[in-house]
C-alpha cells in the first residue's frame, strides 16, 4: 500500500486516460447501496422479535418449550442443507431463513407433541413447503404453516384438542383445556389477564399475547414486518367477534378470547407477515389481512376447529399471486400511455 | 380542467417516498470554485443535448475564436456547440460519451491568448446582472437563449430554449428553479448558489419573463442552510420566493420536485409545462443570464470533482469539452483504492471506462468512487420484501418490472407501468436482495417492442 496516487498525464493524444482504463470498472447506476438491508438481517429481526415470544413459552412450558423449538429448527436447518445440496445450490444456511422457519414451527406445536412430529413437520416444511418451489422466494405457502398443517392432518391424535391435556405431567396448565376449546365446547370462559399473560395452555408460542404484541410491533417498526397486515387482520377479527358478542352477550367466546387467545396475534405478526408469501402493495396487503381476519373468525365460529390462523394463512398464501396482479398502485401522474 | 385558473402556490415540502442516502457533500462543499488552467486541447462532442444532431460548420485547420459557433442544425429541438477556448480546430473525431453513445467531436488545440483565472470567472459569473437590462420582447430572450446554446445544465441536457418557447394553449403560471442537488457527493450547484447568486437570480427574471410565469421560486435542500441564506439575500427587491425542500432523494427530479413543492402530478408520459410549470437548474439560470445579458454563448459550466477516490476533491470551471483526466490531474490524481469513476452522481451517473472522454454541458461532476462505498453483496432472490415499492417516487411495483423484464415478459412489464419508470436507482439503493433492479429496468425500456 506504499503505491503514489496515479496521476494521469494531460496529453492531447488517446494515451492520456489509457493508464486508468484497467482499474477503473464499468458498471449501472446506482453505485451505492444501502448495507444495512439484507435478507439475512431480515431474518435475524425475526429472531430478534421472537424472543419475547420463546422466553414466555419457555417459561409457561419449561423444558417442553426448549425441546420443541430446538427439535423443529434442528430439523429445518438440516432439511434446508440436505435439500439444497441435492440442488447442487450454494448453501443457504446463513440466510437464517430456514432458522426462522423452524423457530415458528416449534412455536406452533403443542408442548405435549412427541419428538419425530417436530422432525417431520421440519422436514415437510423446508421439503414441500420451500425447495420444491425453487427455494426462498419462490414459495407459494409459508413453510413453516404447510408443515404444520401435514402434521396435524397425518397425526390428528398427537395435535388434536385432546393432545395438549395430560394431568400426568408436572404443567399447571397442562390441567386444563385450551381457552378457545373450553369455549368452544364446554361454553366456560378464561379472564382476560391470563389470556394477556400466557398462562394458559396452548400451541408453545400462541399463549402469551403480550409477548407476541411486543416483539410485533418491534418488527413492524424496524419495518422487516409490514404494519398493514397484522393491523387489518386484527381489525377484522375485532369487528366481526365485536359483532358476534353484541348480537349473542351470553357466548363465551368474546371479543379477548378472539383477540387474545388461540393463535390470532402470534399469526398476525410473525406467519401472516412473511414477505414470501404476503402481497407487495399497500392496497394489496390490507385485502390479505382483512381475508385472513375474516377466515379465522369463519373458520373459529363455525368448523369443528377451535383456531384457524393456520388455514386462514394458507388460504390467503394461495390468493396473494392474484393480489400482487390485482392490487397494482397506479403511477404518480397515472397510467403510462399506450405505446405510439 | 385549466391551471390558469387556479395557480397553487409554491411551498417548502418533502417527499413521502424515496431513499435518504448519506450525502458525502463535506467532501467538497467548502471547496471555492476554482478555474482550471486553459487544457492544450479541448474535445467538443457535436451533439450534447437531447434532440436533432448538429452539423460540424468549421473546417479542419480552422482558427476559431473563444464563443464561436462550431456546430449547429435547424432543427428546433437542438443546441448549437461553441469553441470553449481560441485555438485551432482539427479533423473531426469520435468519442464515446459517458452515456455509451458514439459522436463525432471537434479538437480544437489551444491557440493564441486565453482569458485565465479570475478574468475567466468574472466575465463568466462575476461582475453586474442589471435586471432593468433584461428584454421586454420574450421572442429575444428565447432568440438569445438558442443562440448561446444552452441546455439543462442539470444533467437532462434537455434544450433550454424548447422549454422557455411557450405554447399558446399551455400557458405556464410558475416557475421553478431547481438549487435541489439531491445526488450524494455533488457540490457544484451550491457553490454557484454560494458565490454567484446574482446570475442565478438574473436568469430566473429572465427566464420567467420569457414564459410568462407568475410565481418564480428557488427550491434548495434543507442540508445547505448557507445557500439557502445566499440566495434569500439575494432574491430581496424581486419577486422570486427561496422554498426550502426537505433532503430526500431524488428531491431534485422535476416530477419529485414540483410534486412535493405544489402537489401537481406531471401526466406520466408528459412534461412539466403539461401542469403550468418550467423547472430549470440553477447553473442553467445562470447561463441564460449570461446569454441574455451578455450575449455570450454555454461554453464553461461548474463540476464538482469529488468522491473518496479523488485526491483532492474541488469544484472546478472547466470548458466545455476538456477531458475528464485533466480534472483528476487538477485534482491531485487517483487514490490507490479508486475504482470507479462517475460521470455524474452516485445515483444516476455512469461510469467512464476510460477518462479519456469529453466533459459535456450535462456534467455536474465527477464521482470517484472506491471499493468501500460499492455494493459487494452477491446477488439472492427476491424475498418480496416489498422496500422496492415503499421508496418508489412513481409508485411502481419495481420487482414485479424488473423480474418481468429479465424474462422478457413484455406483456407484464407493460402492464405495471415499466415506461413511467425515472430511473432514479431508490429501488436498486434499497433491495434487500442485491437485486439490480434500476439496471434490468432499464434494460426493459430500451428493449420494450414497440407495439
Amino acid at each position: 500500500m506504499h503505491r503514489k496516487p496515479r496521476v494521469f498525464e494531460a496529453t492531447a493524444d488517446t494515451g492520456g486516460g489509457g493508464a486508468a482504463a484497467p482499474s477503473l470498472h464499468v458498471a449501472p447506476s446506482p453505485h451505492l447501496a444501502d448495507p444495512s438491508l439484507t435478507t439475512r438481517r431480515m431474518m435475524v429481526d425475526v429472531l430478534v422479535a421472537l424472543v419475547p415470544v420463546v422466553g414466555m413459552a419457555v417459561w409457561v412450558f419449561r423444558w417442553y418449550a426448549v425441546l420443541q423449538i430446538v427439535i423443529a429448527t434442528l430439523a429445518c436447518l438440516a432439511a434446508e442443507a440436505v435439500f439444497t445440496s441435492m440442488r447442487r445450490r450454494t448453501l443457504t444456511l446463513g440466510d437464517f431463513s430456514a432458522a426462522v422457519t423452524g423457530v415458528i414451527l416449534g412455536l406452533s406445536l403443542p408442548w405435549s407433541a412427541p419428538w419425530y412430529i417436530g422432525v417431520i413437520a421440519g422436514v415437510i416444511a423446508i421439503g414441500l413447503g420451500k425447495a420444491v418451489f425453487g427455494g426462498l422466494g419462490y414459495n407459494v405457502f409459508n413453510p413453516a404453516m404447510v408443515g404444520r398443517a401435514f402434521v396435524m392432518i397425518a397425526f390428528p391424535a398427537a395435535l388434536g384438542a385432546a393432545a395438549f391435556m395430560d394431568p400426568g405431567v408436572a404443567l399447571r396448565v397442562a390441567t386444563e383445556a385450551t381457552p378457545l376449546t373450553l369455549a368452544k365446547q364446554a361454553s366456560q370462559g378464561t379472564p382476560w389477564w391470563p389470556l394477556l399473560l400466557g398462562t394458559v395452555n396452548g400451541s408453545l408460542g400462541e399463549t402469551s399475547a403480550l409477548a407476541c404484541l411486543v416483539g410485533g410491533l418491534w418488527l413492524c417498526l424496524r419495518r422487516t414486518a409490514a404494519w398493514e397486515i397484522p393491523a387489518s387482520i386484527i381489525a377484522t377479527v375485532a369487528l366481526f367477534a365485536g359483532i358476534g358478542q353484541f348480537v349473542n352477550p351470553g357466548s363465551p367466546m368474546t371479543l379477548a378470547h378472539h383477540l387474545l387467545g388461540g393463535a390470532l396475534l402470534f399469526g398476525a405478526f410473525y406467519i401472516a407477515t412473511d414477505p414470501v408469501t404476503s402481497p407487495l402493495t399497500f392496497r394489496g396487503k390490507v385485502v390479505f389481512g382483512v381475508g385472513i381476519g375474516a377466515l379465522v373468525w369463519v373458520i373459529r365460529t363455525f368448523s369443528g376447529y377451535p383456531e384457524g390462523v393456520m388455514f386462514a394463512v394458507l388460504l390467503m398464501n394461495a390468493v396473494t399471486p392474484l393480489l400482487n396482479r390485482w392490487a397494482y398502485p397506479t403511477p404518480l401522474g397515472g397510467p403510462a400511455p399506450a405505446a405510439k | 380542467m385549466s391551471a390558469q385558473a387556479t395557480v397553487p402556490s409554491v411551498h417548502s415540502g418533502a417527499l413521502s417516498y424515496g431513499v435518504h442516502p448519506h450525502d458525502h457533500k463535506e467532501l467538497s462543499a467548502d471547496a471555492p470554485i476554482e478555474v482550471l488552467p486553459t487544457p492544450a486541447e479541448v474535445l467538443v462532442p457535436l451533439v450534447q443535448h437531447i434532440g436533432a444532431p448538429n452539423d460540424a460548420i468549421v473546417k479542419p485547420r480552422t482558427a476559431v475564436a473563444w464563443g464561436d459557433v462550431i456546430g449547429r442544425s435547424e432543427a428546433f429541438v437542438s443546441a448549437p456547440v461553441h469553441a470553449p477556448i481560441a485555438g485551432k480546430t482539427a479533423r473531426l473525431k469520435a468519442t464515446t460519451l459517458p452515456n455509451g453513445r458514439h459522436m463525432q467531436a471537434v479538437p480544437i488545440k489551444a491557440e493564441g491568448e486565453q482569458v485565465e483565472g479570475r478574468a475567466l470567472f468574472d466575465d463568466v459569473y462575476g461582475g453586474d446582472w442589471p435586471l432593468d437590462e433584461i428584454p421586454e420582447d420574450r421572442g429575444a430572450i428565447v432568440a438569445a437563449v438558442r443562440e448561446a446554446g444552452i441546455v439543462g445544465l442539470g444533467g437532462a441536457a434537455f434544450p433550454t430554449h424548447v422549454k422557455l418557447s411557450v405554447r399558446e394553449d399551455r400557458p405556464i403560471h410558475t416557475l421553478i428553479l431547481n438549487g435541489v442537488e439531491c445526488e450524494p457527493y455533488l457540490t457544484a450547484d451550491y457553490r454557484l448558489m454560494l458565490e454567484a447568486p446574482q446570475p442565478i437570480v438574473a436568469g430566473a427574471m429572465a427566464a420567467a419573463r420569457a414564459v410568462g410565469a407568475r410565481q418564480i421560486a428557488i427550491a434548495i435542500e434543507d442540508n445547505k442552510p448557507q445557500a439557502i441564506a445566499e440566495m434569500k439575500r439575494a432574491v430581496a427587491g424581486t419577486p422570486i420566493q427561496v422554498v426550502v425542500m426537505k433532503t430526500h432523494y431524488p428531491m431534485g427530479g422535476e416530477r419529485q420536485l414540483i410534486y412535493a413543492a405544489t402537489g401537481l402530478t406531471v401526466p406520466t408520459g408528459g412534461l412539466p409545462l403539461d401542469v403550468g410549470i418550467v423547472v430549470m437548474n440553477v447553473g442553467t439560470a445562470a447561463a441564460v443570464a449570461r446569454a441574455v445579458l451578455r450575449g455570450k454563448p454555454l461554453t464553461h459550466r461548474v463540476v464538482s470533482v469529488t468522491g473518496e477516490g479523488i485526491a483532492t476533491p474541488k469544484n472546478l470551471l472547466v470548458p466545455i469539452g476538456v477531458r475528464y483526466s485533466e480534472l483528476v490531474a487538477y485534482c491531485g490524481g487517483l487514490k490507490p483504492d479508486a475504482v470507479r469513476a462517475v460521470a455524474g452522481g452516485p445515483m444516476m451517473g455512469f461510469t467512464l471506462g476510460s477518462l479519456d472522454v469529453p466533459v459535456t454541458k450535462g456534467t455536474s461532476g465527477l464521482t470517484v468512487l472506491t471499493d468501500a462505498a460499492l455494493k459487494k453483496a452477491p446477488e439472492t432472490n427476491c424475498v418480496r420484501c416489498g422496500r422496492c415499492v415503499d421508496v418508489c417516487p412513481i409508485r411502481l411495483v419495481p420487482t414485479r418490472i424488473a423480474l418481468a423484464a429479465r424474462h422478457k415478459a413484455w406483456d407484464i412489464a407493460r402492464a405495471y407501468h415499466i415506461t413511467a419508470c425515472i430511473e432514479c436507482g431508490c429501488c436498486a439503493y434499497t433491495c434487500t436482495a442485491n437485486i439490480p433492479l434500476t439496471q434490468l429496468i432499464r434494460m426493459g425500456k430500451a428493449e420494450l417492442p414497440r407495439s
